[in-house]
């Protein structure tokens, strides 16, 4: 197989794993279901910035500095997501993200 | 030019990636929260299983670590805001299904046309012997800037969270100007401002 066969293959499935996210994070209603999308879409962008840098630029830094990045955005959306569900709850017992329309224009 | 990866990785890879892709979709398909949440895990092992074989040792063992402590942490947020965590019962909680699958469709084709049709780069890469020491010297040097501002984002992140997670903080206690006397604790006794 050549390299670039399985660059392309591996960021196909970054794309399905960003598509599938995509999706879970607009369809579903429960708030950490949703932060689940969003995990996802990072997973595909970690699986994508480490082929990068494997494939098209190993002797450069950028690449896995862009993975530590997004796995730092991970966590963040993580916590600040826990924190808002937490906050969000304890206000009015809201747990579904229908439930939470206050900024809806 | 042939791939730098073994056969044995490209299988590797190849097997993990189809098992990222089908945990996460799984994410979506099964009642139980906590099995949701397990299988959100299986992904993202397999997706540091791609990284180790990438060559990126320190990524994917941080990618593992991270990943297996949040979910262990998000199944118990599960079972507190999920009315359905053991799936028990089929449900589906979902709203504006066909919309967001149209979306979610239409984000793959895009990405997958961009990623089939450019003609990528092949040259002959130098390696670095070490991807951990290349990365360790990149964030102490040339990269110190982008960790500047994760610290400070993370620092911050602390900050908010403990503040939003707060039951009961200082408006609580001493009312909205902050001018009581002795604070509204349930049990007297609180520290005075």
């Amino acid at each position: 197989m050549t390299s670039e066969l399985v660059l392309q293959l591996l960021l196909t499935v970054a794309a399905a794993l960003v598509g599938v996210g995509l999706y879970g994070a607009l369809s579903q209603q429960s708030i950490v279901m949703v932060m689940m999308g969003l995990e996802l879409v990072l997973g595909g962008v970690l699986l994508a910035g480490g082929a990068a840098w494997f494939f098209l630029a190993p002797e450069l830094p950028d690449a896995q500095m862009l993975v530590v990045v997004a796995l730092v955005v991970m966590a963040v959306e993580m916590a600040m997501g826990f924190a808002v569900t937490i906050a969000i709850y304890r206000a009015r017992q809201v747990d579904m993200v229908d439930m939470a329309t206050d900024l809806s224009g | 030019m042939l791939s730098d990866l073994s056969g044995w990785a490209i299988a590797a890879v190849t097997v993990l990636g189809v098992l990222s892709v089908a945990s996460g979709i799984a994410v979506f398909v099964v009642d139980s929260m906590a099995r949701a949440t397990f299988a959100l895990l299986g992904s993202f092992l397999a997706v540091a299983g791609v990284l180790l074989a990438l060559d990126l040792v320190y990524l994917a063992v941080v990618t593992a670590l991270m990943m297996t402590i949040e979910m262990a942490i998000m199944v118990v947020f599960m079972l507190m805001f999920m009315m359905n965590p053991a799936g028990l019962m089929p449900m589906t909680m979902v709203h504006n299904a066909r919309g967001s699958a149209v979306l979610g469709a239409g984000a793959f084709v895009v990405l997958v046309l961009g990623i089939w049709l450019i003609d990528w780069p092949t040259r002959d890469v130098s390696r670095p012997p070490d991807s951990t020491r290349q990365l360790g010297e990149a964030i102490m040097g040339s990269h110190m800037l982008v960790m500047l501002l994760i610290g400070i984002a993370l620092f911050a992140t602390i900050l908010a969270g403990t503040v939003l997670a707060t039951a009961r903080g200082r408006y609580d206690r001493f009312g909205s100007g902050l001018d009581a006397q002795q604070p509204a604790d349930p049990v007297p006794g609180g520290l005075p401002r």
